[in-house]
């Protein structure tokens, strides 16, 4: 949204947003929505996109990444100081993305598993069906722990302290990619919007709300 | 037939099962109280336990998770009192689909206990019987057709509670999963030929739950 803004205030050419779910704004692109430029939350759902066809694979760029983070609620009386401390008595309820449909949730299951866990905290998790549930629970309380994404607490940081940032090398990086929509009529605007995504300033915007600079 | 899914049956029917029983006990005196008496508030009273049926689900999932959840305003007492919180546990499910289908019950017995012969009601008390009695003996079986009829939509509703539920119980694989709930688990995961089986279910049961409700409703009007 606030590139969008810096790109109008650039170029003079307005854009228009359309948010939602990735895998929900893939379908309308297959759908044959008029859409310009899509920029996914998942490799999967844009790889959805261009298999059949509507996505100029070579203007795909993966603009951004995120990191994985292990959150607790901020008067929460429970002491937890590390992935591994999810093991304590006192850890009862972790909420976790659904790691059937959430990509978060499968995010999670990677990290658990590379140290070595997960089976033993199996049983506290509470599964929700979107990220954003995870950090409802977290903020109001409810469970005792969490994982979501690094820029999900950027957008609620008073009810939620992040314990820990999982390393990079626990779990398949969270690259998001962007890509120009086959059958656009503003081919040259989209090519500038990407190209102003990947710029100094695109990035600055990007790490202020809390995204890692792709490698 | 997989375990998960008589889990999720039996479930459903358990939650519903529950829900309906406090329905009726509750749904009954206010259907009562809204039809025969006068008393201030008596219609915002009707309009707070009508609500749950107009509201989206997730409004009334977020207000019971703001009265009820760990940090919320009667949950926190029962937190602190008894390290215990109706979250995430099918007693949570239960507590959804009776806020969700109360409104069904007390709908259609207030209808059927108005329409009751005002004659009749008289009668009992010139004869003196108490109140309790009028109601207990002369009222209610006047009005059993409508009871019965409300009892039928509330159980179909309460099986079919998804929203408020999904908010409140959440959803967990063995504990908290009621046919919905895992209906919409496997959709989403594209496992359809798992559902089919609760899909037909589903539609069966309630397909049977309004029909005797609509037998039940023709001959009051």
């Amino acid at each position: 949204m606030e590139i969008g803004r810096f790109y109008e205030s650039q170029y003079g050419t307005k854009c228009v947003f359309n948010f939602g779910a990735s895998g929900d704004l893939a379908k309308q692109i297959i759908g044959g929505a008029p859409v310009d430029l899509f920029a996914s939350a998942a490799q999967k759902d844009m790889d959805e996109a261009d298999k059949q066809g509507h996505i100029v694979t070579v203007s795909r760029f993966g603009f951004t990444a995120n990191s994985v983070v292990l959150i607790t609620p901020i008067g929460a009386k429970v002491s937890l100081k590390s992935f591994e401390d999810l093991r304590a008595a006192q850890i009862e309820k972790i909420a976790v993305g659904n790691p059937k449909t959430v990509p978060a949730g499968r995010y999670a299951e990677e990290v658990f598993g590379s140290y070595q866990i997960l089976s033993s905290i199996k049983e506290k998790f509470i599964y929700t069906e979107n990220v954003r549930q995870v950090l409802d629970y977290v903020s109001r309380g409810e469970v005792d722990a969490g994982v979501v994404y690094a820029t999900d607490v950027a957008a609620r940081p008073k009810d939620i302290r992040i314990v820990a940032t999982a390393p990079e090398a626990s779990h398949k990086p969270v690259v998001y990619p962007i890509a120009i929509v086959k059958g656009t009529k503003s081919e040259a605007d989209a090519k500038a919007f990407i190209s102003l995504v990947l710029s100094k300033e695109g990035k600055k915007i990007l790490q202020k709300h809390g995204f890692k600079s792709n490698k | 037939m997989e375990n998960s899914v008589l889990f999720s049956v039996r479930l459903s029917l358990q939650v519903a099962s529950l829900a309906t029983v406090l329905i009726v006990l509750t749904g009954m005196p206010l259907a009562y109280l809204l039809a025969r008496k006068a008393f201030r508030g008596k219609e915002l009273l009707d309009v707070l336990c009508t609500l749950p049926l107009v509201l989206p689900p997730t409004v009334t999932g977020y207000y019971l998770i703001v009265l009820f959840g760990r940090n919320g305003l009667i949950g926190r007492l029962i937190y602190e009192w008894t390290g215990w919180s109706i979250m995430f546990t099918w007693y949570a499910a239960v507590l959804a689909s009776f806020i969700v289908a109360l409104p069904l019950m007390i709908k259609t017995t207030r209808a059927a206990i108005e329409s009751v012969d005002r004659n009749l009601i008289n009668a009992s008390y010139t004869l003196g019987h108490s109140e309790f009695d009028t109601a207990l003996k002369v009222i209610l079986p006047l009005a059993k057709r409508g009871i019965v009829a409300g009892t039928a939509l509330s159980f179909a509703r309460a099986m079919g509670e998804f929203g408020a539920t999904l908010m409140l119980a959440g959803n967990l694989p063995g504990r908290t999963d009621t046919m919905p709930i895992a209906i919409y688990s496997l959709a989403g995961s594209g496992e359809w030929s798992q559902a089919h089986f609760m899909v037909l279910l589903m539609t069966t049961m309630s397909g049977i739950f309004l029909y005797i409700a609509n037998r039940f409703t023709k001959r009051i009007i």
